[in-house]
């Protein structure tokens, strides 16, 4: 019965998905064809076969339903069409040959922002309104006030352009310690962010009577702590996870920016200014895809793990 | 001290009035200098003086910030870009209010399925990585201001409904607003006359956590070169012109850079400190 109810909430939640997907991509392609001036709009104006020749090459002359089910169509199948600027490339082409090293850069700063913000977390807890406290509590404040693009280049200024410890651009050099540049400025406002949710969390089941009885029977903090606190604690960080994930694809998009980063960011950043519609088209519905999947496994997760969940 | 046994809670709380205090005389310290400033500098924003490049703030007795690599002047770019910085977020922020207050009153006082409706809604609309949005709207339209405007505000409203959501809740079932409903008041009128006054307080404290949002959101397009555009300034495209010349002038970047991580750090201290205040229950501490 609990594993039946479980598995029903996967479905119904991945269901719901799935027209939420579909009505951004149907509007996100809408507003492409409602914006004034064409694709190939130039300064100078074409002769009027060639534009008409563009527009049957790359079927602009259809009606609109047609045209979306035509991209639709190809969608389904992972062809997202090719790229207005880059000619010879298709969109998915340029799609997969950036994303695997912006998917690991955001992967490993999640992974740092979660161990060192949950380390904080908990140590602020633990030492309420003690110095320690103070500090973290006041780091934060500055991690989630300070923007990425501000934090970054001073971080370049410091430790790559006055100390040499970093390189300063990512083609400069080949070796791993190119990461930890982009990683760090990544992980920041994360760290920030997880570090104030964990203490808030921490410090509310702290106070609690089960912590309380465990603390009766003699039991010491640290077992206290990694028994029976910390699980409960971190559960509300779950459901912060799906927003952290948007905002660490934010972010990758100012450090591969400001680093020279052949990611994906850096993608997104030149195709809007090239005005490419279909590469920013298809990034953004590659970007609310992933958003989107990742969300439903951490909503899963968070069904699994906590059955109250799954009645809301 | 006349009260001395409160002072636990109580001295906490008189720390965050005094964090609110120092943020808000900044604030207002910063405001009035991006309004009067510019009046006591000879140069204009765009006064460009190309024998003058890259002047390091203190060189120069009139330019106080030094000049930039087309020999603009600082001073007056830097306080241009934190009036127009300011101009899209209390837009952007208003926009955001409107929208977050009607909804969140609506499902708050509507309830039962619609309310459920609305708010798995906001649910599904937090997650998705907006900026991203807007950035298509400027691709497709053009960098137009006022779109900017709009745009960052029409994503913005989130928080506000979730909030102004909550509060309702809790008001609807008082009696001023039971009375009210007893008497024939229509739905609409009693969450516009009898509901949205009450929010006001709730509404003031989340406006100064939206504020800081929405130059964030301004500044992060601008960095990326597709806010605010030259000759116009914002501090993000400032900060962007900065990294261009960090290593030979860092103080191109370095200026605007902690001017608004400073506005930032003002506007969200003062946001969490009023929260607090008003709140004492749900303090974030």
């Amino acid at each position: 019965m609990q594993q039946r109810g479980a598995l029903r909430f996967a479905l119904t939640r991945l269901l719901s998905a799935m027209p939420t997907l579909f009505l951004i991509i149907v509007l996100a392609f809408m507003m492409m064809h409602a914006a004034p001036g064409g694709p190939f709009d130039e300064e100078r104006a074409m002769p009027p076969e060639t534009a008409a020749n563009i527009a049957r090459a790359y079927h602009l002359d259809e009606p609109l339903p047609q045209q979306f089910m035509r991209y639709f169509g190809a969608l389904v199948q992972g062809d997202l069409g090719p790229s207005y600027r880059y000619p010879g490339y298709s969109v998915a082409e340029l799609i997969s040959g950036a994303m695997f090293l912006s998917l690991t850069l955001g992967a490993l700063a999640m992974l740092c922002a979660l161990v060192v913000g949950i380390a904080a977390g908990v140590v602020a807890a633990l030492r309420k309104h003690t110095l320690i406290d103070r500090l973290v509590t006041g780091l934060a404040m500055m991690g989630i006030s300070v923007p990425l693009f501000v934090i970054l280049p001073i971080f370049v200024l410091v430790f790559a352009v006055n100390l040499g410890w970093l390189p300063a651009s990512w083609s400069g050099t080949d070796s791993r310690i190119r990461y930890l540049l982009p990683v760090i400025a990544l992980a920041l406002p994360q760290i920030a962010y997880v570090a104030r949710l964990t203490r808030g969390s921490m410090i509310e089941i702290m106070n609690s009577d089960f912590i309380r009885t465990a603390r009766a029977q003699g039991l010491d903090t640290l077992t206290i702590v990694r028994r029976h606190a910390l699980r409960p604690a971190l559960l509300p960080l779950l459901s912060y996870l799906g927003p952290a994930i948007a905002a660490v694809l934010t972010g990758s998009v100012v450090v591969e920016q400001i680093l020279g980063i052949p990611g994906l960011g850096q993608l997104f950043v030149r195709g809007a200014l090239n005005r490419d519609y279909t590469l920013v088209l298809g990034i953004v519905i590659f970007y609310a895809t992933l958003v989107i999947a990742l969300n439903l496994i951490v909503d899963i997760v968070y069904g699994f793990l906590d059955p109250r969940i799954r009645n809301r | 001290m006349s009260m001395p046994a409160m002072s636990g809670q109580h001295g906490r709380h008189r720390g965050g009035s005094r964090i609110v205090v120092v943020a808000i005389s900044i604030l207002c310290l910063i405001f009035l200098a991006a309004i009067v400033g510019p009046l006591f500098s000879p140069y204009t924003y765009l006064d460009s003086d190309l024998d003058a490049r890259l002047i390091e703030p203190t060189r120069n007795a009139m330019h106080f910030f030094g000049t930039d690599d087309l020999g603009r002047d600082l001073f007056v770019r830097t306080l241009m870009g934190v009036r127009i910085s300011l101009a899209v977020a209390l837009v952007a922020t208003f926009v955001s209010l409107v929208i977050g207050v009607v909804y969140g009153a609506i499902a708050g006082y509507v309830g039962g399925k619609v309310d459920a409706v609305m708010m798995r809604l906001v649910d599904t609309l937090y997650a998705l990585p907006f900026i991203f949005f807007i950035i298509l709207l400027m691709v497709y339209f053009g960098q137009n201001f006022l779109l900017i405007f709009v745009a960052i505000g029409a994503v913005n409203w989130l928080d506000m409904a979730r909030i102004v959501r909550g509060q309702t809740l809790s008001l609807r079932e008082r009696e001023f607003v039971e009375s009210a409903r007893l008497i024939g008041v229509s739905p609409a009128r009693i969450i516009f006359r009898h509901i949205m006054p009450n929010l006001l307080g709730v509404v003031v404290v989340y406006v100064t956590l939206t504020v800081p949002q929405a130059i964030l959101i301004e500044s992060f397009m601008s960095f990326l070169g597709l806010g605010i555009q030259e000759p116009q300034t914002s501090l993000g495209s400032l900060v962007n012109n900065g990294v261009r010349h960090m290593e030979n002038a860092p103080w191109i970047l370095l200026i605007p850079a902690s001017l608004l991580a400073l506005i930032l750090m003002c506007f969200n201290f003062l946001g969490d400190g009023l929260r607090d205040q008003l709140d004492p229950q749900e303090q974030t501490e």
